[in-house]
């Protein structure tokens, strides 16, 4: 996944053969919070608290900050606690979900609402 | 009953710098006390995310947590404004957050119904000039 992101590792790189099975990105940690699967990878522009916070809820174990972004040091400790891998890519957050498809990775499998209602 | 472990937490209205911090609290005494995996992590999300509508929505609220012999239980209260239309706030996609929330990745209108879809057992009650309780029940298998 460094490889092919081109990524900065900027945390766990001692954690790199941490499997994820999942992927998804989005910048609405709302959105994220639906997605319960701890194997799951993240990419996403936000770089605030919330979305250490959200990973750590959701035992998510590797986070992809897209387009260059950095979060502040602040949150790199909080996530070096959470034992997460934190990568940094120049990438788009639409690229870098386009190579990682292409590597074979998925995305998760949400319900939405439309599903209830299909039901019916 | 009385519950085998109990703890409460003030959540205050604004306070997004310290949002998450009751959850993360709640998810580490419940794994001390042995609860794992996917209830574990129902709790922790559902909890998180009434957590920030206290923040976001709330003039301010607690979070208590008890713990029952097969079942942790969630309620949160608010002190108001109360939701006017419970129909419409349980609808995904809803939101009246605002920008400050927005910006920081919340108020896609997801909160409601992933709590929700992550508890077992799920009521609201809210009183436009009152406040809002929601009770949450995970069933321990």
């Amino acid at each position: 996944m460094v490889t092919v992101l081109n990524a900065k590792v900027l945390i766990g790189a001692d954690k790199l053969d941490t499997p994820v099975y999942t992927a998804c990105c989005s910048d609405l940690m709302s959105d994220v919070l639906a997605f319960v699967d701890e194997k799951t990878v993240l990419i996403t522009g936000l770089t605030n608290p919330h979305v250490v916070r959200t990973s750590e809820m959701l035992d998510l174990k590797c986070l992809v900050f897209a387009r260059g972004k950095i979060p502040t040091d602040d949150i790199l400790e909080s996530a070096d606690e959470q034992g997460l891998v934190v990568l940094a890519t120049k990438l788009t957050a639409f690229s870098a979900c386009g190579v990682l498809y292409q590597m074979g990775l998925r995305g998760v499998p949400v319900p939405t609402q439309w599903d209830q209602e299909d039901k019916k | 009953m009385e519950p085998l472990y109990t703890g409460s937490y003030h959540v205050a209205k604004d306070d997004y710098t310290s949002a998450g911090h009751a959850s993360a609290d709640i998810k580490r005494q419940l794994k001390q006390i042995g609860v794992s995996g996917d209830v574990l992590r129902r709790v922790a999300v559902a909890s998180y995310e009434v957590e920030l509508n206290l923040v976001i929505h709330s003039l301010g609220g607690d979070l208590t947590l008890n713990v029952y012999p097969g079942l942790v239980e969630l309620i949160s209260s608010d002190i108001g404004p109360g939701i006017p239309d419970l129909k419409m706030a349980m609808k995904e996609g809803y939101s009246t957050a605002s920008e400050m929330a927005r910006s920081l990745g919340f108020g896609a209108g997801m909160g409601l119904p992933n709590m929700k879809r992550n508890a077992d057992d799920f009521d609201i009650k809210s009183t436009v000039g009152v406040g809002t309780t929601i009770t949450m029940g995970f069933h321990l298998a």
